[in-house]
């Protein structure tokens, strides 16, 4: 193999998991530490500058992070990432004079962007201190889109979410609220610079074609809906037996959401097996926590009506069945179909996009499933002044990627009104600093914490079913949110390797507790993988390796399963290796320029 | 500094016929000098008694005093061990081998242990041919007294500060050929292909194994000049033979090309292979193999791997006749079998 390229930002980078799987890609590391140094102002702002909605996504982000942690590959649970984002919410101190202070000099560019939701806000953001004049438009009463309609406020509370948008609306955002775009055409011909849409996946899926569908109509509603009309409080209550169809976190919200506005005996009915529904498994488990029933395996055939009263539905028992390529098919079972009583049922089937009020004369292309052509790089449609981010760009996703959307599209749109090369993407802002204290000594805990995950507190179902705005998870209180911040590994504290220094003393071998490293003969990269002292069959794991040592072999280590306790460096007796921070974070519209030279070769 | 070794380890470790892991074999988080010799030769141990599936509470470590000596409480952390009296190991060997032949022994010393004040015990050691494993970590140096030149630092090797030692080194190896060791054998800590085999051949070999590990002092003798330095010892090895330890000589499959090969039967029925020699030299010969450590000296050569092996030598036990049940597991009813009994070996002797 050749000597790995530890110059290409991207190496370490994908070392420290849970921020390479972060769409936004924020520094997890880096504020978890600072959340244990009790500096939650400090983490706040860390995330903020990545994810725009610390305080939102800490109760409701879909974590890609957690499931890629490092620590669920040598213990079993990850850190409770997710949470601890939150402790640095709830305990921060003030952050605004820390925010970029508008009024901005300003450009003497204009900016529309359809839709106030995350990735519409993130580009406003992103954009101000740039000094562009920014015009957001929403049909809602105010900013935050699908958070604010759609997220119930068991689980996000709207101080929470008021806090975190105003905090980008008092950068001097020129905001026009209850008011629905009907033209992009005549958006356009106002003569801004350019068009961020940003309007989401606002059309719920129904099941039109079902029996029943149209006599029951006024008892069956479209899952997002009602939670918006919950939301905004035109529905107050909800009779005892409910049926939610669906198994997305959006079914999630629906039942719990029903459960507090007087549903007794609420089911939920999908589909597919239990253990493959696309919700959440914390939020399977909050539901059953408040004796919501799941049913899974039922395919829905018809509504049942009686006189002008929806009394149930019928549905089909299936099993799943795969074919070689692992692709699923719901066989009927032979047993009879199955009746459910009902009073009420919401569909949470899915989402899907809809544009009607995008004209198609604009030059603005459409595919297939009737979706805008939009480059993935920089989300620039065939309109060139037109831009998408969010669910609206790809379909339907989640917040952080909204927000990972809102941040590209915003350089795109600052490179687009400068002139410049939109896929000339500014380089990430990196740094990597020695974390040597003295001989043996680091400026983080080395020290590797056997405690297992920390369960967040909950507040009492007694209590939080009879409000709707009562928030069920109370938060990691200090102690604990100390003590789960210690299980943090610091895989951003990398291990880096100076191969004209080793003496190959076998040392860092000898003493790594997981057996990263080996010192081998040189081989091709599948050969090496085996030769290891413990074959590295992770291949989506990258491996370390030097250049050729004096005695002929190569140092290889596996980053798999490395801790980053620091022991190698430690043992070392010619500091060969070094623990050093890498700092990486995605370069912003308003950093551009990037803050320091970009990388070298 | 790090004082306790993380609790996790690969998930995917392998495991040995008794179902443990290398973890199982390790000790405490090492305390010498980062870079120290002796804890490469403390990681081939665990990693030799790992590959012979050895029962970790059937092995019992001795030492004496030095860096050298510390290094027991850092590998097999789940056996039997006692720190002694500086150079005195062999004696505190020598009794716990009476009470109870039946564990791995493993003798750990340095060069100041063995070759200055142990010498005395050392010699009678090799004489009686106890049946264990004695480790010589030789580093030419006193380390733990900050560096001064040892009995077996080589005349002319400069010393960390410039010294140049004055006096001849005394050639554990050859001493110990010399005076009958039945097992002798030199290595290089940085050389862990060739030290595990010899010393899972050590762990298998029914009487006194002798290995001089040559094991560089990073702090104090690891200077141009040094003769113990890890870049004089790479530059001036010389390896006897490409060896390995065969458990079970009926496994042996592998065809070698060229070079001549040997194989060295055990008493346990493994056997040591011996490939590609490539010196006129016979391991179980041991005029020739003294001639092949003078010759390598002369050379300014450092002969590592196996240099002598005799299988056929009784150990303590079989030369004094001792029961084959160890004695600690001897009862009071066959220790004191009574009046009877005295009076028949009494009458035997009339």
């Amino acid at each position: 193999m050749k000597p790995t390229d530890t110059r290409d930002p991207e190496y370490y980078h994908k070392v420290v998991d849970c921020q390479y799987a972060c769409p936004a890609h924020t520094p997890v590391p880096e504020y978890i530490r600072l959340i244990a140094a009790e500096k939650y102002t400090e983490a706040y702002m860390v995330n903020w500058e990545s994810n725009v909605f610390p305080g939102i996504l800490g109760r409701t982000c879909d974590r890609p992070c957690e499931p890629a942690c490092r620590r669920v590959r040598v213990e079993e649970e990850p850190v409770a990432i997710c949470r601890l984002k939150r402790v640095a919410a709830d305990q921060k101190g003030e952050v605004k004079s820390l925010m970029p202070q508008a009024p901005f000099p300003q450009n003497g560019k204009r900016i529309a962007l359809i839709g106030g939701g995350p990735a519409s806000l993130t580009v406003a953001r992103d954009l101000a201190p740039q000094g562009y004049e920014v015009h957001l438009f929403d049909e809602q009463i105010a900013g935050g889109g699908m958070m604010r309609s759609q997220i119930p406020s068991f689980r996000l509370p709207e101080t929470v979410l008021n806090e975190e948008v105003n905090y980008i609306l008092d950068l001097g955002i020129h905001t026009q609220f209850l008011t629905y775009v009907k033209s992009l055409k005549e958006v356009i011909s106002k003569g801004y610079d350019a068009v961020f849409v940003g309007t989401g996946a606002p059309r719920g899926k129904d099941l039109p074609k079902l029996p029943g569908r149209k006599e029951g109509g006024a008892f069956i509603h479209i899952g997002i809906e009602w939670l918006a009309s919950v939301a905004f409080e035109h529905t107050k209550s909800i009779p005892k037996k409910v049926i939610v169809l669906g198994g997305g976190n959006t079914a999630m919200d629906c039942c719990r959401t029903a459960r507090r506005l007087g549903g007794k005996e609420v089911k939920v009915v999908v589909r597919s097996p239990f253990s493959e529904m696309k919700a959440s498994p914390w939020e399977k488990e909050d539901a059953a926590h408040e004796d919501i029933q799941i049913i899974d395996n039922h395919v829905p055939l018809s509504f049942e009506v009686e006189g002008n009263q929806l009394i149930g539905m019928k549905f089909q028992k299936v099993r799943a069945v795969y074919d070689e390529k692992g692709k699923r098919q719901l066989i009927p079972t032979d047993e009879p179909d199955v009746f459910i009583e009902a009073d009420e049922v919401l569909i949470a089937i899915g989402q899907q996009n809809s544009f009607p009020w995008i004209e198609r004369d604009l030059g603005l292309e459409f595919d297939e499933w009737d979706m805008p052509v939009v480059d993935r790089k920089t989300f620039q449609s065939t309109l060139p002044n037109v831009f998408f981010g969010g669910d609206a760009a790809f379909g339907p996703e989640n917040v952080i990627t909204a927000v990972a959307h809102g941040h590209q599209a915003a350089v795109s749109i600052h490179l687009f009104c400068e002139e410049k090369d939109l896929n000339d993407r500014p380089s990430p802002y990196t740094n990597l600093v020695s974390q040597k204290m003295g001989i043996h000594e680091w400026s983080y805990d080395s020290q590797i914490a056997a405690d297992h995950r920390f369960v967040v507190p909950q507040a009492k179902k007694s209590i939080t079913l009879k409000d709707r705005k009562k928030e069920v998870e109370l938060g990691f209180d200090v102690p604990i949110a100390f003590k789960e911040a210690q299980r943090c590994l610091n895989c951003d504290v990398q291990t880096v390797f100076s191969e004209d220094r080793c003496i190959e003393c076998d040392a860092c071998m000898d003493v790594c507790p997981t057996s990263c490293i080996t010192f081998t003969p040189n081989e091709s990269e599948d050969q090496l993988r085996q030769n290891l002292l413990v074959p590295a069959e992770n291949t989506t794991q990258d491996l370390l390796v030097s250049d050729i040592l004096k005695t002929g072999r190569v140092m290889v280590k596996d980053e798999d399963v490395c801790l980053h306790c620091g022991l190698c460096a430690e043992r070392c007796p010619t500091s060969a290796w070094d623990m050093q921070k890498y700092f990486y974070s995605v370069t912003k519209a308003y950093q551009v320029p990037a803050p320091l030279p970009s990388f070298k070769k | 500094m790090s004082y306790l070794k993380p609790q996790f380890s690969h998930p995917k470790l392998p495991k040995n016929k008794l179902g443990y892991t290398l973890k199982e074999y390790e000790g405490s988080l090492s305390t010498l000098c980062a870079g120290c010799g002796h804890d490469s030769i403390s990681a081939a141990i665990v990693r030799a008694c790992f590959e012979l599936s050895i029962e970790p509470h059937l092995v019992a470590k001795i030492s004496g005093i030095g860096c050298s000596s510390k290094t027991p409480t850092y590998f097999l952390g789940n056996s039997h061990g006692f720190n002694s009296v500086h150079g005195r190991m062999p004696s505190v060997a020598t009794g716990a081998n009476m009470a109870n032949k039946d564990l791995v022994y493993f003798g750990v010393s340095g060069d100041g242990d063995s070759a200055s004040i142990g010498m005395g015990q050392f010699v009678h050691v090799i004489r009686r041919n106890l049946n264990m494993v004695y480790v010589v970590m030789n580093n030419g140096c006193y380390g733990l007294t900050k560096g001064q030149d040892s009995a077996t630092a080589d005349q002319g090797s400069k010393n960390k500060s410039g010294n140049i030692n004055p006096f001849q080194a005394i050639d554990l190896a050859s001493m110990a050929i010399e005076l009958g060791a039945t097992f002798v054998a030199q290595s290089f800590s940085g050389d862990k292909q060739q030290l595990i085999p010899l010393l899972k051949a050590a762990i298998r070999h029914p009487g006194f194994a002798f290995l001089n590990v040559i094991s560089p002092c990073v702090t104090f003798n690891n200077n141009p000049g040094s003769t113990k330095s890890y870049d004089y010892v790479r530059e001036h090895i010389e390896a006897t033979s490409a060896r390995d330890l065969v458990p079970d000589k009926n496994e042996i499959n592998v065809q070698y090309k060229a070079g001549k090969s040997a194989q060295v039967e055990m008493h346990d029925g493994s056997e040591i292979q011996l490939n590609k020699l490539d010196l006129d030299w016979n391991p179980e010969d041991r005029i020739s193999a003294a001639n092949a450590l003078q010759k390598a000296r002369a050379k300014e050569e450092i002969l590592t791997g196996l240099l002598y092996v005799n299988t056929e030598w009784k150990d303590l036990h079989g030369t004094l006749k001792i029961t084959s049940t160890p004695l600690n597991r001897l009862k009071e009813g066959e220790l004191c079998p009574g009046n009877k009994v005295l009076g028949q070996i009494n009458e035997s002797f009339r």
